[in-house]
């Protein structure tokens, strides 16, 4: 008797769930209480508005647009709109080093922490172009064309001795730069429990 | 007496005070000088020290319901700014819930202002239907509020005893967070199976971009655009921001405009270049560099007593707030005797996940110098370390990111608290 009981009550739940008819009426209810699969909200994503604002660069150079720049080519626009804030050369300024000055075991010969600058942390160099041509200058973001940030970048590289400064840089050729900190990145190891990491 | 002084008050009614609502602003601001009301001097943006205090405020007619409301001119919450960040009051602050207002601030080139007519998030990359949503959009989804913290992962300064709560941890804040759960629009835009990551992108002037792990989108991010109930601040994302409740707060990016699914994470600035630390190889060897560092170890601190706060002795109610970006707060402990003991404090109920917890413990103090500090364990088992514990398991060239130690003030015999500086370089 009680089984027979629960068995009407699961299909009541069951039916309840699927069609409810409110009072003084046959109009059938959709359940309130489910999600549906798609709501139909928004617009599609044309391809136009897509390459408008997709601007990013993976280290497998997905994303790297068309264009060039060298080192030289750098050199003249890093004096014109880095150097205030990066000092001469990107040896250090109001707004930190992006140079190495000193090779890393040097420096921890003479006990100095090294700078932590593209050289000697960035793994990948794709991030330097990545991040000039969403954020720099500081004062006038986007500003630049790619010409100018692949040469900006080779500048960097090339002041960081990671790249051969004479090496023109474009979409196949910096995904190939080998950063010297890339090895040293490892993922996070902390789990929670009673470990101290 | 004081019955015959209420009798002889002018029975003046707030309607004939005003002269008609009209024109209430002008009479508001003139009565308000002329009667020497604080509050109302706070209203209209008039320093509190220009003012008389009146001497018994229930001799005269209070002020009429104002559009918004006002912090009394009494309390002087502050953050406290510097070019890129402000902190939290936490010295200042009671319960669990920042007020909007006091939210830490972090930016990475200032705050944009966004149009919500204009606003759009985009979604896109490995997905079945790239798809582009209004503000409106977002708001006929079903929404979902949490309360959590948001804490940055570099939020912890020492250096000096007469430093508060707010100059050491002060880039930690909680509210109310309301907008649809990610999972909603990952399920609206079909997230493809090979998508394991996906990028945020901010639409200021740093457009912000942090790669995110999709299995986080499907657990408990939220797309929010709303704060303690009402719209976000312009400084919190203005119209809409990831929420990634207890992960490190750069990645809930702000002013959000972008989301792109893909296999791999981008390896962006702000994941390689900064929000990483070094740390000790393990078994020895030349460091590492520790990336994708997201959670938010448990933490918890003293905000009361704590600098600058002057005591007495005789009974003390040591107050703080504990928190883990792992889930709940089990325990705090407080010790009063410079961790030689310990004793479990009192979590004010309920104590949420991920979430700022207050804690209490009531303490006769007997007059003699001494150090007090707490400490939290979290329902992973992980208890909050000191900062050797963490040097020593991370070397000493670590830097600042994701720093969680015990931090202890001292109190002089004349009641004074400091700060106990815990250098390590």
């Amino acid at each position: 008797m009680n089984r027979l009981i629960g068995l009407s009550c699961v299909m009541m739940v069951i039916l309840g769930g699927w069609v409810r008819h409110s009072p003084g009426t046959n109009s059938p209810i959709v359940p309130t209480d489910t999600i549906p699969g798609r709501f139909g909200f928004g617009r599609a994503a044309s391809a136009a508005h897509l390459t408008r604002l997709d601007s990013d660069v993976r280290p497998d150079g997905i994303g790297l647009p068309p264009g060039s720049g060298t080192a030289g080519q750098g050199a003249v626009l890093f004096r014109a709109k880095c150097a205030a804030c990066h000092g001469p050369g990107g040896t250090g300024g109001p707004n930190g080093a992006l140079v190495m000055t000193a090779p890393a075991d040097a420096l921890a010969l003479s006990g100095k922490r090294p700078e932590r600058v593209i050289g000697n942390y960035w793994p990948y160099a794709t991030t330097v172009f990545d991040y000039i041509r969403r954020a720099m200058p500081f004062n006038a973001p986007g500003s630049l064309i790619d010409d100018e940030v692949y040469a900006l970048t080779a500048y960097l590289l090339s002041a960081n001795k990671v790249m051969d400064s004479t090496m023109v840089l474009n979409a196949n050729t910096l995904p190939t730069i080998c950063m010297p900190a890339q090895h040293l990145f490892v993922p996070d190891d902390r789990r929670g429990g009673p470990e101290i990491r | 007496m004081k019955k015959n002084e209420t009798e002889r008050t002018p029975n003046v009614s707030r309607r004939s005070l005003l002269g008609g609502a009209a024109t209430a602003a002008v009479a508001l601001v003139q009565n308000a000088l002329a009667k020497g009301w604080p509050a109302m001097a706070v209203q209209v943006g008039i320093s509190q020290y220009e003012l008389k205090l009146l001497d018994d405020p229930t001799r005269v007619p209070g002020l009429p319901p104002g559009e918004v409301g006002t912090r009394s001119a009494f309390e002087k919450l502050v953050k406290k700014p510097s070019d890129i960040s402000s902190r939290s009051p936490l010295q200042d602050l009671h319960g669990i819930i920042t007020p909007s207002d006091l939210h830490f601030e972090r930016h990475h080139n200032g705050i944009p202002t966004v149009d919500p007519a204009r606003y759009e998030l985009t979604i896109h990359g490995l997905v079945h239907r790239p798809t582009v949503f209004s503000l409106a959009d977002l708001k006929r989804f079903p929404s979902v509020s949490r309360i959590a913290f948001l804490e940055c992962s570099g939020n912890f300064r020492t250096g000096k005893e007469t430093m508060s709560p707010q100059e050491i941890a002060g880039l930690t804040s909680q509210s109310e967070w309301t907008g649809v759960k990610l999972s909603t629009l990952f399920r609206e835009v079909g997230v493809k199976p090979s998508a394991t990551w996906f990028l945020a992108e901010g639409g200021d002037a740093a457009r912000m971009t942090r790669s995110i792990p999709v299995q986080k989108g499907f657990d408990d991010a939220l797309i929010a655009y709303a704060q303690n109930g009402e719209a976000l601040r312009p400084e919190q994302g203005y119209p809409v921001r990831l929420f990634l409740p207890g992960w490190e707060g750069n990645m809930s990016v702000k002013w959000l405009r972008r989301l792109e699914l893909g296999d791999a994470p981008w390896h962006t600035r702000e994941e390689t270049s900064k929000y990483t630390e070094p740390v000790r190889a393990p078994g020895g060897g030349p460091g590492k560099i520790r990336q994708f560092s997201f959670e938010m170890d448990a933490r918890s601190l003293i905000t009361y007593p704590a600098y600058p706060a002057q005591v007495e002795r005789g009974w003390i109610e040591i107050r703080g707030l504990a928190w883990s970006g792992r889930g709940k707060v089990v325990r705090v402990e407080v010790s009063t005797d410079a961790g030689r003991s310990w004793q479990v404090a009192e979590l004010q109920q309920p104590v949420l996940d991920k979430a700022h917890v207050r804690f209490r413990h009531l303490w006769r103090w007997d007059g003699a110098e001494t150090e007090i500090c707490s400490r939290v364990t979290d329902e992973t088992g992980y208890t909050q370390p000191t900062l050797k514990q963490l040097i020593d398991a991370r070397g000493p060239d670590t830097g600042g990111y994701h720093l969680n130690p015990i931090t202890p003030w001292v109190l002089k015999a004349d009641g004074r608290v400091f700060h106990k500086p815990q250098n390590w370089r």
